[in-house]
């Protein structure tokens, strides 16, 4: 009787899942998926779905949730297609689930070796979707390929020697035929690298060294052999411009990160914006946002593509609110400096020249015995997603106000060790807090803020519907994305480390956001 | 449904699978022997890490301070090496301790090394008599109104059932005498001002950007929506514990200090 009354059941037929390149490139046709990342290749985290708005946004509740079998947190960003999502989640698996119900369809566990030494947990961030492959950088530096209707592998490669300190925990970046991928451990000494697969094969087809080898530009910035253990990762997913095929990739801290001395020079091309043709690999251009950084201040979040007027002229611009405390807008086409300004207290520059080069002060360095300086290493902001949108005009950032005591240490390299040369521990002196900025995206101007109570370390995502979704502790809220007010929260019980992202399904729109070790979905009531 | 059959019985394979691998992964996992440099020299740069990372809190030759002193043969926290280093490198889980992510494993080896040569430095025994110092914390000095020891006694102030572990017996007399300067991390003593209804004043238990929760001197708690205050008023006194000196004696202010440095133990 039980089986009758299933059968009589009205059946949800899930489509085929097929995502060729050409549906993620014109995803604004398609509101209601998230098909990469930041949901399209501009890097702007912005959902075009407008049923959630400022008026009843009040009534959002949660809809379902889905919990991994696992203690350590979820930091996923979904992806959506079709009605099923996909997500990666601890311990080191992919998942597919059907987005209406929250029921699983597939699970795929990579088995993980037990000697891996990380800096900052086993964590991974998202994956990549081309055609009908799900894309997984394992946090063992592998890339992993599988069949988006089974979770069935259909190859994986190496990228890099996890026992040498490569991982990975980025999503990657399915463009055109291929994926590309960064990768992390930059407290471990690695030479970093941006790669690109053949999405079919998983075939290497190209390598970006983000340290120059000796006898290429720019390996002269480093002193003796010091570029060899120099870091540089990265480790956050870049965008794409595919009107002029070019990769826009961030690069992380050089090593060791705390202790210069052994690495003299600007460290190319550590906490830079590398700019990269899409079907080579080949370098356009780079920018240095913080030459011999020396408080590791990655520059590996994901950048934004925008359009704005700057001086009355339109300018196709690459912005970033960076670690280093400083906001900047670059033109994406040549890579030259436009306009930058701190977004958070930072102590350890002048301002910035002409150029965009940061101007340091003296005695801003770390020492022995500790030396206070604005931001922390925690950064104005960190590797979570910034939002744009484009009606405002606005930049909306979750910002730390925080500063660090930074130590400086010895650095001695053994291949798998920490070298770090030092380390930081946060300034109690004045309480920290953080805030929610709008930023006129052209300029870093700060338009409105709304002060957290303390700083967070989740990313935000803008909507049509007038939003801001944000994040602080373990609290999920939405702000009135003109004014800045509160007008929605959910206490989720867990640590946010994630970015949310927003999907409709059967003619409602969903939010999404990781807390603690649950996904929640959210839908209006 | 046969399908749904397949599914499950799947499911469990996995699982049995994961448990196999789990245990098979446990069963070959051997501690990785330790040997921490024994030079004078390693020692030396030990010593010179400690006054970095540790001193602030175990005292500039380990002393003990905030942190518990570490001139002593056995470290509660870390019998062995092994247990040494994985403390100094990971931090100890439910205390103040935190985890030396800034050293490196040869850094984290070498201030293992200084801590184990505390070990052998004559321990001081702590002047004053413990029972003397009992009968002050009971009557005297009135103590347990707002601190507790095994459960007995006021929530206003610290627990101390353990504070002779986690203080030195010189952060003791001075937390006696000057309490302001030897008030806990995240000890935050204020009074919350609602809209409508009366002031609470207590200890901030829990706080974020939407809502706080305060506890009184009674041990009631309480709970505000931030949009519903009207003000936290935080008293210029970090800390409502007066100051003992002049109430007590020198050598009753000693012997109470000689009770609390014996409190090691929950019973």
């Amino acid at each position: 009787m039980k089986a009758l009354l299933w059968l009589s059941a009205p059946v949800m037929l899930l489509a085929q899942i097929n995502v060729p390149y050409e549906r993620i490139r014109d995803a604004a046709k398609e509101p209601g998926n998230w098909l990469t990342y930041s949901r399209d290749y501009s890097g702007q985290r912005y959902s075009p779905l407008d049923q959630i708005d400022t008026g009843n946004v009040s009534k959002l509740r949660i809809s379902w949730m889905h919990q991994a079998n696992d203690l350590d947190a979820i930091e996923t960003s979904p992806i959506v297609v079709d009605g099923t999502m996909f997500i990666s989640a601890p311990p080191n698996m992919v998942e597919a689930i059907d987005a209406a119900t929250g029921r699983t369809l597939w699970t795929y566990q990579k088995e993980i070796p037990r000697d891996l030494r990380l800096c900052c947990g086993r964590v991974n961030r998202g994956l990549a979707i081309l055609g009908q492959t799900v894309y997984y950088a394992s946090i063992d530096a592998h890339l992993i390929a599988l069949d988006a209707r089974t979770g069935a592998v259909r190859w994986d490669v190496t990228m890099a020697d996890y026992k040498t300190g490569y991982s990975s925990t980025g999503a990657p970046l399915a463009v055109k035929d291929k994926i590309i991928t960064g990768m992390a451990g930059g407290e471990f000494g690695v030479r970093g690298f941006i790669d690109a697969y053949d999405a079919k094969t998983g075939k290497r087809a190209w390598r970006f060294n983000t340290i120059p080898l000796k006898g290429e530009a720019g390996n002269d910035s480093w002193t003796g052999e010091s570029w060899k253990t120099g870091s540089a990762t990265s480790w956050v997913t870049g965008v794409f411009d595919p009107e002029s095929n070019t990769v826009y990739w961030g690069t992380g801290n050089p090593g060791p990160d705390w202790n210069g001395d052994s690495r003299s020079g600007d460290n190319l091309y550590s906490d830079c914006l590398i700019a990269l043709d899409a079907d080579t690999g080949a370098k356009k251009w780079h920018f240095q946002y913080t030459p011999h950084d020396v408080n590791d201040w990655d520059s590996t979040q994901t950048p934004m593509l925008i359009e704005g007027l700057v001086q009355g002229q339109p300018r196709k611009m690459v912005v970033l609110a960076n670690r280093n405390g400083f906001y900047y807008a670059l033109d994406r086409t040549t890579g030259k400096f436009i306009a930058g300004k701190p977004y958070v207290k930072q102590t350890w520059a002048s301002g910035l020249d002409e150029a965009g080069r940061p101007m340091r002060l003296p005695d801003s360095e770390p020492t022995v015995d500790g030396k206070l300086i604005w931001p922390s290493l925690a950064g104005g902001s960190n590797w979570y997603s910034s939002a744009y949108d484009a009606k405002t005009g606005n930049y909306y950032v979750n910002v730390k106000e925080m500063a660090g005591i930074y130590h400086k240490g010895e650095a001695d390299y053994r291949p798998g060790a920490f070298f770090n040369g030092g380390g930081q521990h946060d300034y109690q002196g004045e309480e920290p807090y953080g805030a929610v900025r709008a930023l006129d995206a052209a300029t870093g101007q700060l338009r409105w803020e709304y002060k957290l109570h303390f700083p967070s370390h989740a990313g935000l995502m803008a909507t049509a519907g007038g939003l801001v979704f944000g994040s602080n502790g373990s609290s999920f809220f939405a702000l009135d994305a003109q004014k800045g007010d509160l007008l929605w929260r959910f206490e989720a019980g867990g640590i946010i480390n994630a970015n949310p992202i927003s999907f409709m399904n059967a003619g409602k729109q969903y939010v999404v956001i990781a807390a603690g070790h649950a996904l929640l979905v959210f839908a209006l009531d | 449904m046969r399908a749904g059959y397949d599914m499950i019985a799947a499911a469990m394979k996995r699982v049995l699978l994961f448990a196999w691998f789990a245990i098979a992964a446990i069963a070959a996992d051997t501690e990785p022997k330790v040997k921490l440099p024994s030079s004078r020299a390693d020692i030396a740069i030990g010593e010179k890490l400690f006054q970095v990372h540790c001193a602030r809190c175990h005292g500039p030759k380990g002393e003990g301070s905030r942190g518990p002193t570490l001139i002593r043969a056995r470290l509660v926290h870390a019998p062995d090496d092994a247990a040494l280093v994985a403390v100094i490198d990971e931090g100890i889980r439910g205390t103040e301790m935190p985890g030396a992510g800034a050293m490196s494993h040869h850094e984290i080896l070498e201030t293992a090394a200084f801590v184990r040569s505390l070990g052998k430095v004559p321990q001081q025994p702590v002047p004053g008599d413990p029972a003397r110092g009992a009968e002050i914390y009971r009557t005297k000095g009135n103590c347990g109104a707002c601190h507790s020891i095994s459960g007995e006694g006021g929530v206003a102030g610290p627990d101390l059932t353990q504070i002779g572990e986690m203080r030195s017996p010189a952060y003791l007399r001075e937390s006696i005498v000057d309490p302001q300067a030897a008030v806990p991390e995240g000890y935050v003593r204020l009074t919350v001002v609602p809209k409508a209804g009366s002031s609470v004043t207590g200890v901030r238990v829990n706080e974020d950007s939407f809502s706080i929760q305060v506890r009184d001197d009674s041990g009631r708690s309480y709970s505000f929506w931030k949009s519903d205050i009207d003000r936290v008023d935080k008293p210029k006194d970090k800390s409502p514990m007066p100051s003992f000196r002049g109430q007590l004696s020198d050598p009753e202010i000693t012997d109470l200090v000689a009770y609390l440095a014996s409190l090691k133990e929950r019973k």
